[in-house]
């Protein structure tokens, strides 16, 4: 092969890759330095795998080239055509190839080394199946993840009884397949190794509430880097260890954060089966609002006329106003209110949307100037001060239940106060609960007003009357 | 312990601290981007894929490797694309004229 060069150099460039991923996760890390990182990291990539494919181990490239071209059109398409508010799934999906890509690896490698038995040395023996039955688990999980988000699945968890027992007896049982295959290194067992990891990922993910699907798309997505940092092994390639290695590290990390963002530990994620509580506490809410649990709604002219002549206006989006685009039409009512002398703010709860940071790119999208945006501990004191609360699609986040009552699955989760504001006003389409499956007590509020309708169609109209207030 | 396997280890290793270590200040609007773009980084398993294919003997191998190409690549292609659209919304903005009073 004439394009071949030593293996020397392709290590070399192996290693200036791998400080290129470094330095691309680093800029990643902070926003003003973010969308350089990411191009950092791409040209890094870029070096590895140009360098691989004039490797001297490859002699064919036909598969390559194909294969190459069909994700390529695949990757780019999806990546263009998805939505802004589809991008959490776009990412478990990518994340679950990835995942699937390492599992398949392991398997033709097992194939390749496996015919003479008692020959693959443990250590890649074990790096190929501990690849196999994590990339496998990423796979079937991120589909699921994907499932749910794009709501092709149930959102809420699917429990059935003795789940973590037949879970844990199922994984029990995957790592004593794993040995077999490695002990006899018959095909079959990595055969049943590998559809066992895919039945496990499904069950792993399937009873996790939709709320919690970033943090597990996180957990999926270090897993998948280990997978990669396992085949790394497996073929002695320093590229694959370096890059799939800072995914699993700085993955499992960035899990553990988003969970403390939402004040949950990962076990409590995992096993906790968030929101399963819902149909008893739904039923019991339902009956209450018998008795006399009342909601107050109001026109969009009223509320025109209180925010027009309001001092201080907070607006808190949700994912309400990423589902209807409604991004746009916030920042034009908030310059319409500016104009008249009032003070607008945003509260952006770190968790707000389907995603850490998800309304600070609507908004950012929007031209919201940065200065208005306010985290939860900056803005929470300012609610008392607050005429009107303007929450628009938002309402887990908003939910007093997490603050005062201790059976709520929500309890200990830090919220925005807006029902410390003198009025709340919340966009909403219908009563229904939000996406944790837990009705809110504020809409029950004596300061609460509801404004019914899509939230896009309801901001046109309150920028209409207040532009005639 | 053969020495290739020895390099294996203390790269892995090495790798695993610092991975932790570079995003431990990470601020929480960054959670989403940072996800996607080590997302997007852990296609290098398309590193694999390449060479598998490139080496692949048996129809089955093959096979396999080729799909692990087709994946390898969308996760690498896509992820990158799909964080850079992300990103897009955090670049800097023209101050609009008349805002400052």
């Amino acid at each position: 092969m004439t394009l071949a060069v030593s293996q020397t150099t392709i290590n070399l460039a192996y290693l200036v890759a791998g400080v290129c991923l470094i330095v691309g996760i680093k800029r990643l890390s902070s926003p003003a330095t973010a969308r350089s990182g990411n191009v950092v990291a791409a040209v890094g990539m870029a070096i590895a795998l140009g360098f691989t494919l004039v490797s001297p181990e490859i002699d064919s490239y036909w598969l390559i080239v194909v294969g190459v071209a069909v994700g390529t059109v695949i990757g780019v398409a999806s990546a263009r055509l998805v939505r802004m508010t589809a991008m959490p799934q776009m990412v478990a999906l990518f994340n679950g190839v990835g995942g699937g890509a390492a599992a398949l690896i392991a398997a033709a490698e097992f194939h390749r080394l496996s015919p003479s038995a008692g020959h693959v040395l443990p250590e890649y023996m074990g790096a190929m199946l501990f690849s196999a039955l994590i990339g496998s688990i990423s796979f079937s999980g991120s589909l699921i993840a994907f499932g749910k988000l794009q709501e092709l699945l149930p959102g809420r968890p699917v429990v059935f009884a003795g789940q973590q027992v037949v879970n844990g007896i199922l994984f029990a049982t995957l790592l004593g397949v794993g040995v077999l295959a490695g002990a006899t290194e018959a095909g079959v067992w990595a055969v049943v190794l590998l559809l066992g990891a895919l039945l496990f990922g499904v069950l792993l993910v399937l009873p996790i509430g939709g709320a919690d699907m970033p943090v597990v798309i996180s957990l999926l997505n270090a897993f998948t880097g280990l997978a990669a940092a396992s085949t790394g092994f497996v073929l002695e390639n320093t590229a694959l260890i370096i890059g799939g290695t800072l995914v699993g590290a700085s993955g499992t990390l960035l899990t553990i954060l988003m969970g403390r963002a939402m004040n949950r530990s990962l076990a409590n994620v995992l096993f906790g089966a968030f929101g399963a509580a819902v149909p008893a506490a739904a039923g019991a809410s339902a009956g209450a609002g018998d008795d006399g649990k009342s909601y107050r709604e109001v026109s969009a002219e009223d509320c025109a006329v209180m925010l027009a002549y309001a001092n201080r206006v907070v607006i808190v989006p949700g994912y309400g106003l990423a589902v209807a685009q409604a991004q746009h039409g916030a920042r034009e009512l908030a310059d319409l209110l500016e104009k008249r002398g009032v003070d607008v703010k945003y509260a952006i709860h770190p968790v707000a949307g389907r995603m850490p940071g998800h309304m600070n790119v609507l908004l950012a999208e929007a031209n919201v100037p940065y200065p208005q945006l306010y985290d939860m501990e900056d803005v929470n004191p300012e609610f008392p001060r607050t005429d009107v609360a303007l929450v628009v699609g938002a309402n887990d986040v908003t939910n007093p239940a997490a603050r005062e009552d201790p059976e709520s699955p929500l309890y200990g989760m830090p919220i925005l106060n807006v029902d410390q504001s003198t009025n709340v006003v919340v966009l909403k389409r219908s009563m229904s609960p939000g996406f944790a499956g837990i009705d809110n007590d504020l809409f029950y509020r004596p300061n609460t007003a509801m404004l019914f309708g899509d939230a896009k169609a309801s901001i046109d109209k309150l920028i209409a009357a207040v532009k005639a207030a | 312990m053969s020495q290739a396997l020895l390099t294996s280890i203390t790269v892995f290793v090495l790798a695993a601290f610092l991975g932790i270590e570079l995003i431990s200040r990470v601020p929480a609007l960054l959670h989403t981007p940072l996800m996607s773009g080590t997302n997007a980084i852990h296609g290098i398993v398309l590193v694999g894929a390449m060479l598998i294919a490139g080496s692949a003997d048996s129809t089955l191998e093959q096979a396999l490797a080729f799909v692990a190409v087709v994946f390898a690549t969308i996760n690498v292609v896509g992820g990158f694309l799909v964080t850079d659209r992300m990103l897009e919304m955090f670049k800097r903005r023209p101050e609009r004229p008349g805002e400052d009073e």
